[in-house]
């Protein structure tokens, strides 16, 4: 069993006939097309998701080179980054409707697939592309967008990259790579009630660091990951790049599979036997080893602008914290994070925007009110979850408690579009980046899970979820503070 | 692509850690569909408020940039790397590197370096003296004013893509087109259900 912190050494990149191999060594293996010096080699890209933002002067340049795509059936293209979650008819921002509109003709142009605004299937790239069955186990999968490495949860090695490798891909099919070094983050137990896929990549990322796995490739296992559902997988990858690494990845199994089965890109039958044969083999040699307990798992919040700045919802901001994190973020040493008031909620994103996200959300507000002065905002990941949410009643949940129910895209988790937060406004959010000016200039992010980030709503203020009695009828009991005793009041000052 | 062979320039320090590509570009600025132009949106927030590095008279000039740890972590935009190109840096020496960043920063012809603390601590103290840094590439050296001269590694192929000023995607179609074919062929007979949209 691996142990915390060990660091199993290993002869690089090993990867002939009978050494065993790691899932990412499978996947990299079946995808070189030629191996150049030093480590690097040729890497065959089967599939590419295409936005509005990074990919205009790829297109662009691919036309300069007089070239157009290799292999148009590759790649499917929507717009999620700058289109608006309301009003949608017309894009009102004209930067915004000109560069989905450039979208739309470099794909007519190129012959690529793209999901118009008004197309049902229309959403966030890393939510469409498993949604649609594009997104498959043993595939090399890439997109200009750092939280690519959401595909990884389907054993698919997937990654974010720039806009002059988005030309490469259109121009050849393929990248020149260099093999990551290999990270197992092994997560034992269970997780407890109300602890999420959330809070799990959140502990890890609070414990190796923002730049803790720079030039690994990381393997997520053991049993709590298993017990997770695609989605909570797919939560678990996307934050990958919020510890460093590009690629996060989950051996594909019957969860995977069951997923996949019937959506509509994905193979009839599904090549199962094929995909069996991808989780690493046992006696695999990782570069490093770290080991989670997810019963010590807590519900985790953001209280700086680096994800890494996070601790236990029962927790106070550290004494050693930096000055230039607090002094954005309006905080002081020692204090704590539950009782913060909030401004704003958002509940969406390709982190936290799929229908077991919303659900989580709805099962906290249902009969409930948005606290007086909160603006709280839902933005479905795609149509179709904001489709499934309407067809079990979510958005009348929502609407009836006091949330804006909006259409799909990336909204406030990257604040392109209109859905922006005022200087000094703080935030719960369920979005990825807790970074300086992400929603909006001067914006305070903490980032949460989304039953944490409802819960926020109701209180106007943050909140340990577990402290909640949910579901002891329609208008349920006021939260309790994590003392038994009734919470104080928000605290709208802040320290000053 | 520009060539990067050796650079003598000012240096600038920024040596907070993290630096994301978010604070480098914000992000209501990838509305923008050109490369070129960026730079007087680099860093925008810092720049509004006054006094940040760039701004200052004695960093006037500046072409290369001493940065913390982690330099351009977060977002993938190639708008980060675009808009400090404009803003005329063409190397960055820091402790760490968001990998995408540097990726994409080798494919414009800047020069991520890459440095131990201790040495990094020595160019750093460099520029906020405000002095002439040289930076050779076939070398592997930073060389500072007082003569103090500083290794660093790249790699090969990383090293000649800059010095020569290769295009990838010339060097690729030139070089590989048939391996790509090969491996096309292959993949499909091995996996012919990711061909059968094609």
């Amino acid at each position: 069993m691996p142990q915390p912190g060990r660091i199993a050494l290993r002869a690089p990149h090993a990867d002939g006939a009978g050494v065993a191999r790691t899932l990412y060594d499978k996947l990299w293996d079946a995808h070189v097309v030629a191996k150049e010096a030093d480590g690097q080699a040729l890497i065959y890209i089967d599939r590419m998701l295409i936005h509005e933002v990074s990919s205009p002067q790829a297109f662009a340049g691919l036309a300069a080179r007089g070239l157009t795509p290799h292999r148009r059936a590759a790649h499917l293209a929507v717009a999620d980054h700058a289109v608006p979650t309301r009003a949608r008819a017309t894009i009102a921002d004209p930067q915004a409707r000109a560069q989905v509109a450039l979208l739309a003709d470099n794909c007519a142009r190129s012959g690529i697939e793209y999901l118009a605004l008004d197309d049902p299937r229309q959403g966030i790239v890393h939510v469409i592309g498993p949604e649609q069955g594009f997104t498959l186990p043993g595939i090399t999968l890439v997109c200009g967008d750092s939280h690519s490495a959401t595909h990884g949860a389907f054993g698919a090695l997937a990654f974010g990259i720039g806009t002059s490798e988005i030309e490469c891909v259109l121009a050849a099919q393929v990248l020149r790579q260099r093999k990551a070094r290999t990270m197992r983050v092994t997560i034992e137990g269970a997780l407890s009630p109300d602890v999420t896929a959330k809070d799990v990549i959140l502990t890890l990322i609070g414990q190796i660091g923002a730049s803790g796995a720079v030039g690994y490739a990381i393997e997520y296992a053991g049993g709590a990951v298993r017990a997770m559902s695609m989605e909570a997988r797919m939560t678990l990858c996307n934050m990958t790049i919020e510890a460093g690494a590009r690629i996060g990845l989950v051996a594909p199994d019957a969860t995977t599979f069951a997923y996949l089965a019937g959506r509509a890109r994905a193979p009839d039958p599904l090549p199962v036997a094929q995909w069996s044969t991808l989780p690493s083999d046992a006696g695999a040699l990782f570069d490093r080893e770290i080991t989670l307990d997810a019963a010590a798992i807590a519900p985790m919040v953001t209280w700086g602008t680096s994800p890494d700045a996070v601790i236990p919802v029962t927790g106070t901001v550290p004494a050693a914290a930096d000055p230039a994190q607090l002094a954005y973020m309006g905080l002081q040493p020692g204090q704590p994070l539950a009782g913060l008031a909030v401004d704003q909620v958002f509940i969406g994103s390709c982190t936290n925007g799929r229908i077991e996200d919303l659900r989580a959300a709805a099962r906290i507000a249902r009969g409930r009110r948005v606290a007086p002065g909160v603006g709280a905002i839902v933005v479905p990941g795609s149509g179709q979850v904001r489709r499934q949410a309407e067809a079990e009643g979510l958005d009348t949940v929502f609407i009836a408690a006091g949330f804006a129910w909006r259409e799909a895209g990336c909204s406030l988790c990257v604040a392109m579009n209109d859905d922006r937060l005022e200087p000094g406004q703080r935030c719960a959010s369920t979005s990825n980046r807790n970074f300086e000016g992400r929603q909006g200039i001067g914006a305070r992010t903490h980032l949460m899970s989304p039953a944490m980030a409802a819960a926020a709503a109701i209180t106007g203020a943050i909140t340990d979820i577990r402290d909640w009695q949910v579901g002891q009828g329609a208008n349920g009991p006021a939260p309790q503070g994590a003392n038994g005793h009734a919470p104080q009041g928000p605290n709208r000052q802040g320290p000053a | 692509m520009e060539a990067f062979t050796r650079l003598t320039a000012l240096a600038a320090p920024l040596p907070q850690p993290n630096i994301d590509t978010d604070i480098i570009l914000p992000a209501r600025f990838l509305l923008i569909t050109e490369k070129a132009g960026l730079g007087r949106y680099a860093f925008y927030e810092r720049r509004t408020n006054g006094g940040f590095v760039l701004d200052q008279p004695r960093y006037a000039g500046a072409r290369i940039l001493v940065a913390g740890d982690n330099f351009g972590c977060g977002s993938s935009r190639e708008h980060a790397p675009w808009a400090l190109h404009d803003l005329g840096i063409r190397c960055i020496i820091a402790p760490g590197f968001g990998e995408i960043f540097r990726a994409n920063a080798l494919r414009n012809g800047m020069l991520p370096v890459t440095l131990p603390l201790a040495g990094w601590q020595m160019v750093l103290a460099a520029a906020e003296r405000a002095e002439q840094v040289t930076v050779d590439l076939a070398a592997q050296t930073v060389a500072l004013a007082g003569g103090t001269t500083i290794a660093f590694t790249l790699a090969p192929d990383e090293r000649d893509a800059l010095l020569g000023g290769l295009d990838e995607i010339d060097v690729i179609r030139a070089r590989y087109t048939a391996a790509i074919a090969a491996f096309e062929a292959g993949q499909r007979e091995t996996s012919p259900w990711l061909w059968d949209k094609d």
